[in-house]
């Protein structure tokens, strides 16, 4: 009786979850329509947001700098990310002494679970002028939002490849010790290949929290309509330039709005199915 | 009498945060390709004394090693508690090598498995690596079974095909000695009896120290066998003699299956 009560609301979450995607889809698509009619393809490639000042069914929108904004300051936070909370979870699995991996741990957990918000403000007021005395700039741009954004997710992203790494069963890595490897053959060889889906899986959520995040990067990326000639340069994204221009936008530029927010729905939704299907899929059973 | 390959002489071993030692004053002699069976009710410290011999222990930090375990080769002996250095614990390992419980192939296929070990040890020869993985198969009697899938996972095999991987595995690093601990307990009758029939034909090449919970699996394939109480060496002698004709009376009681 229970069993069966479970099986029908687990059905249903299920189902719920499966609308709800079909229902975002669609209202994006739908308040993109006239956007998508107006500009077509040519929206990603072009790099002017001007609206009409009298007549808002008018004006001429193009998407290219916040989307180029979103994957440089995107790409920077992952390449910095990746190689750091990677050798955070090695660290805590296989290196670190006992005493030392509760309490890294716990500050960890504890930074991942800060709003993002605050990383926004400790960035601007914090480290920007840090940024702005040692590479140039003016403290605001690509490269402050990218480095924020990547100390944003490196700690989420540490903490789920640790939880993987520590799934290793201790005879694996006693039996690769037995044949003569060394500790970072160990890692190299059985801890990192028998971990791979859950490594893949932490970068690919990384990945989709660093294309979505809005507050921190608002702060940080100087919020411009301008492409990035230099990586220290102002420039703006996807969610940053929707935040922004939400509460004014109306008629053909709200439209467009739509149209940013379908592509990066999109985008995600690539990148997740591609991770899943493609590396997941690929894992060694 | 047959060659020493290695002996422990008053060796005692205490786990980290632990205050009694978990082996106490061990004198036990491993003879030169023979087949050593190590027996005793769970807890004794079969499993213990055995990752003792290649200093897996080492693994973990803390654990206390008294007396000696020596290692004879033709230069001499060498007291293996002495090793300090990762390249000494390397060198050891491929010498002495070792089997689990529950097989425990690599996320790689078949091939990198095997060559694994070869590998670590700097062979870097493409077609000695070829030989030498394709003797190993052989020598652990599952060339033909994987002769076709080399390149394929090792973790799409039956259990009792990963453990005779594994044994490929060690095998194909040479080791003097091989230490199995209860290498069968998770495997069904008939891979039981293919590992048996494998490890027996080893010992030409190797020394095997072997820990078991079977009896009769200590009685067919073993040449000498150790019976270990509470921490203690009990009664060590030729197999023959321990199953037939014990010394000790506890010796008697366990292997008649009055306790344990
Ligand atoms: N990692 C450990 N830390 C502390 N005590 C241990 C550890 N492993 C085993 N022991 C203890 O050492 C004794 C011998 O264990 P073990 O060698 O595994 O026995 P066997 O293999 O004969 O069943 C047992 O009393 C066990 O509780
Ligand atoms: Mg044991």
């Amino acid at each position: 009786m229970g069993g069966r009560l479970f099986k029908n609301f687990s059905f249903f979450s299920a189902t719920l979850s499966f609308f709800i995607l079909i229902g975002i889809f669609s209202i994006l698509f739908t308040y993109a329509q006239d956007s998508i009619h107006q500009f077509g393809f040519d929206f990603l490639s072009s790099e002017i947001w001007e609206a009409d000042e009298d007549d808002e069914d008018i004006g001429i929108f193009g998407g290219f700098i916040p989307i180029v904004g979103t994957m440089l300051s995107t790409t920077i936070a992952m390449i910095i990310a990746t190689p750091l909370a990677m050798g955070i979870a090695i660290f805590l699995t296989e290196i670190a002494h006992k005493t030392l991996i509760k309490p890294v741990s716990i500050a960890i957990e504890l930074l991942a679970a800060i709003p993002s918000i605050i990383y926004g403000m400790w960035g601007l007021f914090y480290f920007a002028p840090i940024i702005q005395s040692t590479f140039g700039g003016q403290g605001v741009g690509l490269l402050t939002a990218g480095i924020v954004l990547a100390i944003m997710i490196i700690p989420f992203m540490a903490a789920i490849t640790r939880d993987s790494m520590n799934t290793v069963p201790d005879v694996l890595k006693e039996s690769a010790y037995a044949m003569g490897a060394t500790k970072f053959e160990v890692i190299k060889d059985v801890v990192m290949p028998y971990s791979k889906g859950g490594i893949i899986g932490s970068i690919i959520l990384a990945l989709g929290r660093a294309l979505g995040e809005t507050m921190a990067v608002a702060f940080l990326i100087g919020s411009v309509m301008q492409i990035p000639s230099k990586i220290t340069d102002p420039t703006t994204s996807i969610p940053v330039l929707l935040a922004n221009n939400f509460s004014e936008a109306q008629g053909l530029e709200m439209s467009s709005m739509y149209y940013l927010a379908l592509i990066l729905f999109i985008v995600s939704f690539i990148i997740i199915s591609v991770a899943k299907f493609y590396f997941l899929g690929k894992k060694v059973k | 009498m047959s060659k020493l390959i290695m002996e422990t002489k008053d060796f005692s071993f205490t786990y980290a945060g632990v205050d009694t030692p978990s082996l106490k004053k061990i004198n036990l002699p491993i003879k030169e390709s023979k087949i050593t069976a190590l027996i005793g009710p769970s807890g004794c410290g079969k499993s213990t004394l055995l990752r003792a011999m290649n200093r897996i222990h080492d693994l973990y930090p803390g654990n206390k090693y008294e007396g000696e375990i020596n290692l004879y080769s033709a230069d001499g002996k060498e007291n293996i508690l002495n090793i300090k250095k990762e390249n000494d614990f390397i060198k050891l390992r491929q010498r002495v090598g070792m089997i689990f419980q529950k097989p425990t192939p690599f996320p790689m296929s078949i091939f990198d498995n095997v060559a694994y070990g070869l590998k670590l040890a700097g062979i870097k020869d493409k077609t000695e690596i070829q030989e030498r993985v394709e003797n190993a198969l052989k020598g652990a009697a599952i060339w033909n079974e994987t002769k076709d899938r080399l390149h394929t996972s090792a973790l799409g095999m039956s259990g009792g095909q990963q453990q005779r991987l594994c044994i490929a595995r060690a095998v194909a690093l040479k080791p003097e000695v091989m230490l199995f601990d209860e290498p069968t307990s998770a495997l069904d009758p008939i891979s039981t009896g293919a590992i048996e029939e494998l490890i027996s034909e080893l010992k030409n090449d190797v020394s095997i120290v072997i820990v078991t919970h079977n009896m009769q699996q200590a009685s067919r394939l073993s040449d000498y066998t150790a019976f270990m109480y509470l921490g203690d060496l009990i009664e060590y002698d030729k197999t023959d003699i321990i199953f037939m004709n014990p010394k000790e009376k506890l010796t008697e009681d366990y292997i008649t299956g009055r306790f344990g």
